[in-house]
């Protein structure tokens, strides 16, 4: 009267096999497939399409999007990878689906600008969302900022860069430094004085810790590319006067050239190597800078291992 | 108005003791307490997610529960003959139509009004405080209260005279071209001709969902104009009342089986 | 004035999705029925009982004709709270207790709220439900839910009181409760109209009956007056454990038990089966008139061509 145990263990041994079964075979259907058309499928290309199958609901679909963007590049650019080209898609379908979504803008400000690996290296995008943005939210100086950024840090359009800065400090609310940048632009558009104060203003004014970390990292490559001239020639006088290179930085010290041994921005002492040149102790930790490389590594390229 | 008060009150006891319901409250809170952790991965806007899911989540709930409670309200009643014993007392046929949608109605009330008091938890539990900007979410939960009269109206029409399925299908198709009713009136007014003339009329007939949804207004923190106040509540209760009138017609005729 | 009267009531349905056939479920219907009267509405499954119920309590509507209860339109108010109503195999709301589904009826019968638990107190009691009256009506059984029909009919004191079917899903106890139930309603001077295709319940309750056939109202009137109507028939005993062939033939009522047999023939069969009788040898012990039974008139009633047919 009571319901067979054969059965019963037959049956429950059957479920547990095929399921487990079916998802071995199932990561290794992941496996088979190409690794882009898995992220392809991932998103709809249309952001009209998207809009009009979000029924109102838009709001939460951008954040859906962002959330997908912004971990799309994390991923991406913790592998150190080249490829980033559906960032810009991403963030597009973002804005169209939310206008109003101001941290998207900021963000294809700095990483779509940047070049590979740090960014997707396609500024003209950078430059349309952010037209779209500031159209959609013409009172949020922020943008007007960014799209300054694009203009003098890639585009290096110091005039267009300047009319934008020129146009965010007329926002009420605007920070001071619109007005400073703006004229700067006009006179010293590619100094270095110029990138720090990008740079910094960016740092000081972002929310978003991915741009701040970024915004570091662009400061202390600019330190390290005035550093290192500056080192490199303090050799060259020692090597006139000494006669003979350096051996290391004792040397210097010993002979008054240098307070101390010098670090770089991250803490590692630089290198001393022959030819009186100098150069950094660990490139990676460095991104951006584009003096101090060692021989046959170019900048900001080589991947990570 | 005894009588449908009674109505009213058991539809809306009906709907408390069907444990489908604590199933998704329950989900829709949980939709907001996760919205507290996707904040946390979407850096800079968690604000705009906490309320962005919270109050989707709110509306698309409350819209699953409008729809499928309303679709049953008459055709249930029929198919399982409770009606008879209410038909043969003093109850007219249309006092019957307005208690269950009055109930209904109470129903959702009660629900977004849980659910609210979870967003507005996980929004003090970001800041730390309210803020004034956070008195905007009540006039986003008032529309969405709106959305839910209108939804339950039309379920409450159709389950007057079609199946539970059918009634179903008609509702949640209402719900998307009415979300779409800016872009039908965009069309009519391209279209020339008699074909034009249909376009505009059902660019018009269509209930205009997408005027109710502020949500991503809301979400940053922008106020919502008292115009469309007014408008959306006059919109609600003219449409609503039609429909609930169309109820009441068709039930009135009805032969029941 | 009659309590219910109907005037050329007629129900026909449209069946058929494309090609519309009318199927008549109801012929035009005169009837009248007094007050303080049981009434019974008999006829065979499909004959158009309910039909004539869901009219009269207009849950459908007529295609032709009309009918008044207390001199009143069928749907006026008025009438409403004068009438109770069971209904076939009735399901309520599953949700609520047998007490909660009380209260409610009788907020929508305006029974007044001072009054209103004592009366559905006092009805659990009377159909003998007093004890499950906080039990949620899914968990009752078919008899239970039968008891609470009969409840809510009566429960705001009705003048009128229909049933369709009131015994089914009953056990025999059960229906001698209902039977019981509808005798003392009568006492109180209720007019009863209930619908049932058991035909020795209306012969223990009513004072008139109907017969409906296929929609079409066959006959209506005193069940003394019907039955005295139908051919008598004669209960003969004899000793002997034998039934004779001659009997047999006669009729298929034979039965035996024991030392003596006995055979219902018609009247007028009575002769040929003594003769059989006197022929095989076997002792006479006695020739006893049976009463007509409703069932007799019933089957009568209906011709043989159409009780084959059915």
């Amino acid at each position: 009267m009571k319901p067979s145990l054969r059965i019963t263990a037959v049956l429950a041994a059957v479920l547990a096999v095929c399921l487990a079964a079916a998802v071995v075979t199932a990561t290794r259907a992941d496996q088979a497939r190409p690794a882009a058309t898995l992220e392809a499928v991932l998103y709809i290309p249309s952001p009209a399409m998207l809009k009009r199958m979000s029924l109102g609901y838009t709001g939460l679909l951008a954040d859906i999007y962002w959330t997908r963007a912004v971990q799309y590049f994390g991923a991406r650019h913790v592998v150190r990878s080249r490829h980033y080209e559906l960032l810009a898609p991403l963030l597009d379908i973002t804005a169209q689906l939310d206008p109003h979504l101001t941290a998207a803008y900021e963000f294809g400000s700095v990483f779509l600008t940047q070049p590979p690996p740090n960014g997707a290296g396609d500024p003209d995008a950078a430059i349309r969302l952010v037209q779209y943005g500031i159209q959609h939210n013409p009172g949020d100086w922020r943008l007007y900022y960014n799209l300054g950024f694009i203009y003098s840090m890639e585009k290096k359009d110091y005039l267009a860069a300047a009319q934008a800065f020129a146009q965010g400090s007329k926002v009420p609310n605007a920070h001071p430094f619109l007005k400073i940048l703006a004229a700067r632009m006009a006179e010293r558009g590619g100094d270095v004085e110029t990138a720090r104060l990008l740079w910094t203003t960016t740092y000081e004014t972002s929310k978003d810790p991915q741009i701040k970390a970024n915004a570091i990292s662009h400061l202390r490559a600019l330190q390290v590319d005035e550093v290192v001239p500056k080192l490199e020639e303090v050799v060259r006088q020692y090597t006139l006067r000494a006669g003979h290179d350096p051996q290391n930085w004792a040397d210097l010290v010993r002979a008054g050239y240098l307070p101390g041994i010098p670090l770089d921005p991250v803490g590692h002492p630089y290198k001393l190597a022959s030819g009186g040149q100098v150069e950094v102790a660990v490139p990676d930790d460095l991104p951006f800078i584009t003096k101090g490389l060692p021989p046959g590594v170019q900048a900001s390229e080589k991947p990570k291992l | 108005m005894n009588r449908v008060a009674s109505i009213a009150s058991n539809t809306f006891r009906e709907a408390v003791r069907d444990r489908v319901l604590y199933n998704l409250i329950g989900f829709a809170l949980l939709m907001v307490g996760a919205s507290l952790l996707v904040g946390q991965i979407s850096i800079g806007i968690e604000r705009n997610v906490v309320i962005n899911l919270g109050l989707t989540a709110v509306s698309l709930f409350g819209l699953v529960i409008a729809v499928f409670i309303g679709i049953g309200l008459v055709s249930k009643e029929i198919e399982k003959k409770t009606l008879y014993t209410i038909l043969s007392r003093p109850v007219r046929r249309w006092e019957f139509i307005l208690g269950k949608f009055g109930g209904l109605v109470a129903t959702l009330v009660v629900n977004t009004f849980f659910m609210a008091l979870g967003i507005f938890a996980a929004v003090f539990y970001l800041a730390h405080h309210f803020e004034h900007a956070d008195a905007y979410l009540l006039v986003a939960l008032y529309f969405i209260i709106l959305q839910f009269v209108l939804i339950t109206a039309l379920a409450l029409l159709f389950s007057a005279f079609s199946s539970p399925l059918l009634s179903a299908v008609f509702a949640f198709a209402l719900f998307i071209i009415g979300t779409f009713a800016q872009d039908l009136r965009g069309f009519a007014a391209m279209v020339h001709g008699v074909p034009g003339w249909i376009a505009i009329a059902a660019a018009y007939v269509v209930p205009n969902f997408a005027a109710l949804n502020v949500i991503s207004t809301v979400a940053h923190d922008q106020p919502i104009a008292g115009s469309l106040v007014l408008y959306n509540t006059l919109y609600v209760l003219l449409y609503s009342a039609a429909a609930v009138a169309g109820a009441m017609l068709i039930f009135e005729h009805r032969n029941l089986k | 004035m009659p309590a219910i009267e109907t005037f050329g009531l007629e129900k026909t349905y449209t069946v058929g999705f494309w090609r519309k056939r009318p199927r008549c479920a109801l012929r035009p219907l005169n009837l009248a029925v007094e007050e303080g009267e049981v009434f019974g509405y008999l006829g065979p499954n499909g004959a158009g009982k309910t039909t004539t119920l869901k009219l009269l309590m207009g849950l459908v509507y007529p295609t032709a004709g009309s009918a008044r209860i207390l001199g009143l339109p069928v749907n006026d108010p008025r009438v409403k709270a004068q009438i109770g109503f069971l209904p076939e195999q009735p399901y309520f709301y599953d949700y609520l207790t047998a007490r909660e589904l009380l209260e409610y009826y009788a907020q929508l019968s305006a029974v007044e709220a001072r009054d209103r638990s004592r009366r559905v107190d006092a009805v659990l009691n009377r159909v003998g439900l007093n004890d499950v009256g906080g039990v949620q009506l899914r968990k009752f059984s078919k008899g239970m839910l039968q008891r609470v029909g009969i409840a809510q009919a009566i429960l705001h004191d009705p003048k009128l009181v229909f049933l369709d079917e009131p015994m089914s899903g009953l056990d025999p106890i059960g229906r001698r409760e209902v039977r019981d139930l509808m005798e003392s309603l009568k006492q109180e001077g209720k007019t009863i109209f209930f619908s049932t295709h058991i035909l020795s319940d209306a012969e223990a309750l009513c004072d008139r009956v109907a017969i409906l056939h296929k929609g079409e109202l066959r006959s209506i009137g005193v069940i003394a007056d019907l039955t005295s109507s139908v051919r008598g028939k004669v209960e003969v005993m004899w000793q002997g454990s034998v039934i004779p062939p001659g009997v047999r033939s006669l009729t298929a009522e034979c039965h035996q038990t024991g030392e003596m047999a006995r055979a219902i023939i018609a009247e007028d069969q009575l002769d040929s089966t003594i003769d059989a009788l006197r022929r095989a040898n076997l002792k006479l012990i006695s020739v006893t008139p049976v009463r007509a039974t409703l069932e007799d008139y019933f089957v009568e009633k209906l011709s043989p061509a159409e009780v084959a047919a059915r």
